[in-house]
């Protein structure tokens, strides 16, 4: 059942991103996106990360694919952009070569990585062993502000500077303003 | 029916990482350049959570939780220059922006 899961999502995911990187409309380079999202969210739940699977539905897809939307439209460049022609010579056999390349390494360094790994945390809390339905939320919730506050309080700098910074670039000019 | 391994989900975590960075390769509009660096960043999400349950260790998932929220400013940041850039302009290609001025 398990593994039925995983080759559903991984399809999902893995044609969601073949999908961006290949369609000529924004649009639906978009769309594709939310799709591999979505793929990725299911992993997370198989994994037992309930709370990310949640957060990446909301936050990518909710805010992040809305925001790429919104830009799309804004600028007006929803037209398909032409793929035929090949801006630099060879630049996509030599993208596909280096991305094999990248992809072998990759697995041989993964395979190879994996078989040291041993178990060295405290555990993953899951809902099984009783407490109650939100154990992932409540382990990740002592982590985050236990272990890991004066980072998360970092977090929230970086986006009121994200925010302040974002206004600046996309405000308008006005007349006699240096 | 055997179970999907950690090693799976790292190899598909790979296979997705490798087109987001052949995407950024081959596309020339700066709007799927950073979708595509949103795959990649899943990916690496994707192994982080996959090893957090190898490892038993919920610090994987707490950087992932950190890798959302800078994924997220760094998206308004770029979608805020790229709206910048835009706004004098007519098409939209990563070539048109060799100049360095607005």
């Amino acid at each position: 059942m398990e593994l039925v899961v995983f080759v559903l999502a991984s399809a999902m995911m893995l044609v969601g991103a073949l999908g961006v990187i290949t369609r000529s409309n924004p649009v639906h380079a978009a769309l594709s996106l939310i799709l591999t999202l979505f793929g990725v969210a299911v992993h997370f739940v198989a994994l037992e990360a309930y709370f990310l699977a949640a957060v990446q539905i909301i936050v990518y897809a909710g805010a992040i694919v809305v925001l790429f939307l919104f830009v799309i439209m804004l600028l007006g460049v929803d037209k398909a952009e032409d793929l035929a022609t090949e801006p630099l010579v060879a630049q996509r056999w030599l993208a596909g070569i280096a991305g094999l390349g990248l992809l072998g390494l990759l697995v041989v360094a993964v395979s190879r990585g994996v078989e040291v790994l041993r178990p060295r945390g405290n555990g993953l809390d899951t809902a099984a062993q009783g407490a109650d339905g939100d154990a992932n939320i409540q382990q990740l919730a002592q982590s985050v502000f236990g272990d890991y506050v004066v980072a998360f309080e970092l977090t929230s700098v970086l986006l009121v500077v994200a925010v302040v910074g974002t206004v600046m670039l996309a405000r308008r000019r006005m007349a006699g303003e240096a | 029916m055997p179970e999907p391994t950690t090693l799976s989900y790292l190899i598909v975590a790979a296979l997705l990482f490798v087109i987001g960075t052949v995407g950024v390769m081959v596309r020339r509009n700066p709007l799927i350049m950073f979708m595509c660096i949103e795959l990649m960043l899943n990916a690496v999400n994707l192994s982080f959570v996959a090893l957090a349950r190898e490892l038993t260790d919920i610090d994987g998932q707490s950087i992932v939780f950190f890798v959302l929220v800078v994924a997220a400013a760094e998206v308004v940041v770029g979608l805020g220059i790229i709206v910048a850039i835009m706004r004098n302009r007519t098409s939209l290609t990563a070539d048109d922006m060799a100049e360095l001025k607005g």
